[in-house]
């Protein structure tokens, strides 16, 4: 069995079969996966991270290709993340993203994983964050994350990405008041997809005015790219307004801080793995229904029940769930 | 976690029984990547290289499994893929079953399968657990 430690010299020299290996234990969180992220995050500043994210079915996966085609013309390296919802049923998932990847990701140039949520909300899995830096550190320029299908509240992509590109799809009208809030808060560049389509305009339109009512950051100005994904259009214009945003991040000072704000949100992250292991350790070692029992009853204090169950989950020390 | 694979090689434009086969894998708990029709032995073999996937499942019907099931095998092999378990379903005649087999296929499923067959076989077979 081989360790994290050797596991790294194949990562940074960008063998597929180390890179995959690495993304499979982080995927199954074992200690072997945390370890790899512990030795390679040191080694994944440099990286431009790009999430894509926007509802089902406006283009997202074709959007992806296309941008990949158009970064690799550039001579970049692009490691791409594509995430799809796993059953909340039966556990499993069907991952489809590499059906419109297909032009892409035969290069050696490229490499392209599909995770499932594995229950995780916010529109990523909770293995994105590690996967991100495993992809970094073997010297891709570029990550594109493509979130699961995001409606309202799946803006946790922002957290993880310097530039996030929000696509729409034209003969949204009206909607866009009710979606402006959320999802619409978060793009750093909008995409209107599908643009050959009746309504492209009207839907630029509404984005612009919806971005000249309320704005994050008011030297950023987002851009408002109509692309036909499908054909290879706009797409170049839609690279361009990627390279400006990081070229402002640099310039503004941004960069760094948003790898400060990711150190927090992993921390955060690591914070509600313990949670889940505190619940996990106790359902095995308590008998759990007389402390559902005790909490429906009112007998227990919610409150001091949760400080005890992490307290002895942190006593315990005890990684694996 | 089990993954898997779910690939059509080659020019058969039906791929009903593979996104049945896909969906009930999922059902079963399993992560199923699905690739899509008209697939090269290079693009499937890539694919279970960077999806790091546990099974292969492969479904012909278009009877070129005789020259894209050795390909795939071989192309397999070079890149170390051993521990993956190699599956193939669709039309495969039964005179053709014993050459697949000696390919490094482990299993050929025929149409009217149980997929619940496919899923125990699967469950029972995987190779690693890593």
């Amino acid at each position: 069995m081989i360790s994290a430690r050797e596991l790294v010299p194949g990562i940074v020299a960008g063998h597929k079969r180390a890179i995959a290996r690495g993304l499979t234990w982080i995927e199954r969180d074992h200690d072997r996966g945390r370890a790899l992220v512990h030795l390679l995050f040191p080694r994944a500043g440099g990286a431009h991270i790009v999430g894509v994210t926007g509802a089902p079915g406006v283009g997202k996966s074709t959007l992806v290709n296309r941008l990949t085609l158009t970064l690799r013309s550039q001579g970049r390296r692009v490691g791409i993340l594509a995430v799809d919802p796993s059953s909340p049923f039966s556990g499993g998932a069907i991952l489809g993203d590499r059906i419109r990847m297909q032009e892409s990701v035969m290069d050696d140039g490229v490499f392209m994983r599909s995770l499932a949520t594995r229950g995780h909300l916010g529109g990523l899995s909770r293995a994105t964050f590690g996967a991100v830096t495993l992809l970094a550190a073997a010297g891709f320029d570029v990550i594109l994350i493509e979130t699961v299908g995001a409606g309202q509240s799946e803006v946790e992509v922002m957290q993880l990405a310097h530039t996030t590109l929000v696509v729409l799809a034209p003969g949204l009208g009206d909607e866009i008041q009710a979606i402006k809030a959320g999802i619409l808060e978060i793009g750093d560049a909008f995409v209107v997809n599908k643009a050959d389509r009746e309504g492209a305009d009207q839907t630029a339109r509404a984005i612009r005015g919806m971005l000249s009512l309320s704005r994050r950051d008011v030297a950023w100005v987002p851009p408002v790219v109509k692309t036909v994904a499908e054909q290879g259009e706009g797409i170049e214009e839609l690279v361009d307004a990627v390279n400006r945003h990081r070229q402002y991040l640099d310039e503004s000072g941004q960069w760094a801080e948003r790898r400060g704000a990711l150190a927090l949100h992993l921390i955060e992250l690591a914070m509600g793995d313990w949670t889940h292991r505190a619940i996990a350790q106790a359902q095995r070692n308590v008998d759990w229904s007389a402390v559902m029992e005790d909490v429906l009853s009112g007998g227990a204090d919610v409150e001091e029940l949760a400080r005890q169950l992490l307290l002895q989950a942190l006593k315990g020390r005890n990684h694996e769930p | 976690m089990i993954r898997v694979l779910v690939a059509k090689p080659g020019l058969d434009g039906h791929d009903r029984g593979a996104k049945v086969i896909a969906r009930a894998l999922r059902d079963a708990g399993m992560e199923v990547v699905y690739t899509g029709l008209h697939q090269t032995p290079e693009q499937i073999v890539d694919a279970v290289l960077q999806e790091d996937v546990d099974v292969l499942a492969l479904s012909i019907l278009s009877g070129a499994h005789p020259t894209l099931v050795p390909r795939i095998m071989e192309l397999m092999r070079e890149h170390e893929l051993n521990d993956v378990l190699v599956l193939l379903g669709g039309i495969i005649p039964d005179d053709d079953v014993e050459a697949m087999i000696q390919t490094g296929v482990s299993r050929v499923f025929g149409p009217g399968t149980d997929t619940k067959d496919i899923i125990d076989y699967i469950r029972e077979h995987v190779r690693r657990d890593d």
